[in-house]
């Protein structure tokens, strides 16, 4: 009687089939967010203005370095700030020189001012802009290597908002969130410094034998006195550029010293052990300076050439500190500083609160609407129920399908799709009710009531959707769960009031005789 | 079961009232939202800290109050069943930080200190000025951006009067919605401000249903006045109209009742704005766009009859 009838019917089943395969089992193949799974999400903002500062001072040294190796002297290099340094009391004679070697050393990055024996010079802009780039993206892979060590499972480390210097970490599951955020902020610079004096328990006693003030190519860096949780400081005069930095290390690893204290055992990578050997073999005797972040956490004298790749850092730690510290290590320094713009916590046990309290409402919901549907369409009601379940259904399939992450608003989004959803079948049967007043039989009534009303439900979605497409593009995280759940669960929506819908109903007629065609409950 | 059969009310007939009504609401909800000091923000847009904490003994919240640091400045409060010994801390933005975080854990340690009790932290919401101010621009431009696609496709599907009278219903909508939400206490958070962009989309359904049978009734009877044809439209949609509100709400009832504490402030919206939206469907958005046509529309019969005006 109706033609293609059982095609449809297999197309129906074939939907709802694939879509209950994607979602099964949901604990598997559902992504949960945050706020139902639990775990932390921050947002930080890259200091970029200490990449920046960075970038500066050691172009400023290395030109100094160089300039003391081509026996060119100047009165003095001085940094001014965060983009450009000054080298003063360029001897006249030497100008030429002086040019030539700043066009190669600094020319690709540093803009020159030239005034009379003073010299300016000031980062590129663009190059300005290159490096602060650099530092975001460097940052994202350093935190992205520390959170993998972690072993958080499933983390985002990603960029963030429109400034280009703000990155959000998601880090699911995650109990012990304090833990976390030392890791992620730990800037963690290494440096190997030689000892020039000290240590002194005050910084006056330290450089009364310089003259008061530190010499050239020296800097006065506090270290800590030995004991855990003391917070005086003892002082040492170091060597300003460091013989070893934490880009030379290869790998890092928690250890025993000789005491039995937890310790940080570290690997140099080649480049790392030719500069290890010379500044050990030029300077038995001396103390070398192990600096973590600008504090001196020991520093051994040099008992003889060390030719070895393996060194040590040891200090107060404990156990876990140690371990944070080599994890730190391992996957390098971060490049600027991070600020906290944001953050958001949500225990496991919320979560699972959240979702109970979401399945209990879709369920709820779902039960309200279908027992109206019933009392007031009433044999239709059924076909109202299982085309807004079957939307459900494909729903949840879609999402799990395409990996679309469900959140605590998305679950809203699935009960409003209830609501919006039944909506069309109401339309439907609205119309059938109108078409079958004017005297005409169930088929024909059915089929003019569906033929009508399809522009309609069309026009209906669209206004919805433009709103869920907004709603997406404006939202991060949450809102953009309640978004996709909506607007999916829309765009299914026209499936199954308009499809599925039409086809229970042909295919109840198609199961009486021809003669009582002409009713049916509504 | 019919609710309405043939319904012939003369909706439009009540077009000014039903206007008056709108301002009216709207006007007091107004004057209460600024002698507040504007629209009561959530932390996502205010920025600044609110934990949920829970303990393991009930705990009285003005004990907690006490042993905060700035306890002037924070508003604590019990929160969700009795039963469950949870408590709200929120507080506002600190002059002074550069880390957005270092609040939470200064009260946190507090606490600890002050020995209230042992307890967990259930939820952290954290905003820093930075992102609270970039919400709130994204917030609104969604929210204006919204408006003005969906007044384009009416605009592209009916006409430019339908249009104007489906966002002045919407906006309406937006603003009652609003007023509701701090007349009950209820903060403008992330999901409040999604529920509002739904509810645009979804107000303006109604409003297209009632379109789509005016411009259908308008081809069957030429030479009808815009006025009657409305009405007659919107008497045949009535029946659906009021339904599928209901519907809606029904489910939205079950969330607002059973989704918990977190989602309370959209289902709220949700509820409110339907209500709202179907009332502005009905009286509304018909009269703006009658009273936004140019006369000729009340047909070339009804102007012969119409005595002119001295």
């Amino acid at each position: 009687m109706y033609k293609n009838l059982q095609w449809k019917l297999l197309v129906i089943a074939a939907v709802t089939g694939l879509a209950v395969w994607s979602f099964t089992p949901p604990s598997k193949k559902v992504k949960l967010g945050l706020d139902l799974k639990g775990g932390v999400q921050m947002v930080y903002r890259v200091e970029t203005d200490d990449a920046i500062r960075i970038e500066t001072e050691t172009a400023s040294e290395q030109f100094h370095e160089a300039l003391k190796t081509d026996n060119i002297t100047v009165g003095g290099v001085k940094v001014n700030g965060l983009l450009e340094f000054q080298v003063e009391g360029v001897p006249p004679a030497s100008e030429q020189q002086f040019r030539q070697l700043a066009q190669t050393q600094l020319g690709q990055s540093f803009d020159r001012d030239s005034n009379g024996t003073t010299h300016t010079f000031r980062m590129k802009p663009n190059i300005a802009v290159q490096r602060r780039t650099e530092a975001v993206q460097q940052a994202i892979q350093t935190i992205d290597r520390r959170v993998n060590e972690l072993g958080v499972s499933e983390p985002i480390v990603a960029p963030y908002g429109t400034t280009n210097d703000q990155i959000i970490v998601q880090l699911p599951g995650v109990q012990d969130v304090n833990h976390a955020k030392s890791i992620i902020k730990n800037t963690a610079i290494l440096e190997i410094k030689l000892v020039e004096s000290g240590p002194m328990s005050d910084e006056q006693t330290l450089l009364s034998s310089h003259g008061g003030k530190a010499p050239e190519g020296m800097e006065v860096v506090p270290g800590t006195s030995g004991a855990r949780g003391d917070t005086t400081r003892v002082f040492y005069l170091v060597k300003r550029v460091a013989a070893i930095t934490g880009r030379d290390l290869r790998n890092a690893k928690p250890t025993l010293d000789e005491y039995n204290t937890p310790a940080v055992s570290f690997t140099l990578n080649n480049e790392g052990v030719t500069k290890f050997t010379r500044v050990t073999g030029d300077n038995v005797g001396r103390q070398l300076a192990i600096i973590l972040d600008g504090l001196v956490q020991s520093a051994p004298v040099i008992e003889s050439r060390i030719s070895q790749a393996e060194a040590r850092i040891t200090g107060t730690f404990t156990q876990q500190e140690a371990a944070d510290l080599s994890l730190i290590l391992r996957s390098g320094a971060l490049p600027a500083s991070l600020t906290v713009l944001a953050e958001s916590t949500v225990g496991p046990s919320l979560g699972e609160e959240s979702v109970r309290a979401g399945v209990m409402a879709s369920l709820v919901g779902l039960g309200l609407v279908t027992i109206f549907m019933l009392f007031y369409y009433k044999l239709a009601g059924i076909n109202a129920f299982v085309s807004v379940s079957l939307n459900l259904v494909i729903l949840l399939g879609f999402m799990a399908y395409l990996g679309a992450v469900m959140t605590l608003p998305g679950i809203a989004g699935f009960i409003l799709t209830i609501g919006m959803g039944v909506d069309s079948n109401v339309l439907i049967f609205e119309r059938i009710r109108e078409e079958m007043a004017t005297k005409k039989g169930a088929k024909q009534a059915i089929a003019a009531g569906f033929d009508r009303v399809l522009v309609t439900i069309v026009d209906t979605h669209v206004s919805s959707l433009i709103a869920a497409a907004f709603l997406f593009q404006f939202g991060t995280g949450p809102i953009r769960g309640f978004a996709t759940t909506l607007f999916f669960g829309l765009a299914s929506n026209v499936f199954t009031a308009v499809f599925v819908s039409r086809t229970m109903f042909e295919f109840i007629l198609s199961r009486r005789s021809a003669g009582s065609t002409q009713q049916i409950s509504i | 079961m019919h609710i309405f059969d043939n319904p012939n009310v003369n909706f439009l007939k009540w077009r000014w009232q039903a206007l008056a009504l709108s301002v009216a609401i709207i006007g007091a909800g107004v004057f209460t939202i600024v002698s507040r000091g504007g629209l009561p923000l959530g932390v996502d847009f205010s920025g600044g800290t609110v934990l949920r904490l829970k303990f393991e003994k009930p705990t009285v919240d003005s004990v907690v109050r006490s042993a905060l640091p700035d306890p002037g400045n924070s508003v604590v409060q019990t929160y969700g069943a009795p039963g469950d010994n949870e408590i709200l801390v929120r507080l506002p933005l600190s002059g002074d930080q550069t880390n957005a975080d270092a609040q939470a854990a200064q009260v946190e340690a507090a606490l600890k200190a002050a020995n209230v009790g042992n307890f967990t932290v259930q939820s952290k919401e954290i905003v820093g000025p930075v992102i609270g101010e970039d919400l709130r621009s994204k917030g609104l431009w969604a929210t204006v951006s919204s408006l003005g696609g969906i007044l384009l496709y009416i605009w592209f599907r009916f006409r430019l009067t339908f249009a104007v009278g489906a966002i002045v219903a919407t906006f309406h909508d937006v603003l009652v919605t609003l007023v509701f939400l701090t007349w009950f206490g209820y903060d403008i958070s992330l999901n409040v401000v999604a529920a509002l962009l739904t509810i645009t989309g979804y107000s303006v359904n109604d409003t297209i249903v009632i379109f789509d049978r005016v411009r259908e009734n308008q081809r069957l009877a030429k030479r009808e006045p815009l006025e009657a044809v409305v009405n007659r439209s919107v008497n045949q949609t009535l029946s659906r109209t009021i339904i599928t509100a209901g519907t809606t709400f029904l489910s939205v009832v079950a969330l607002y009742l059973f989704g918990g504490e977190v989602l309370e402030g959209l289902a709220f919206t949700l509820l409110v704005g339907i209500i709202a939206g179907t009332y502005s469907t009905i009286f509304i958005a018909s009269a703006i766009a009658i009273i936004l046509s140019p006369k000729q529309a009340e047909g070339p019969a009804t102007a012969a009859r119409t005595p002119k005006r001295a």
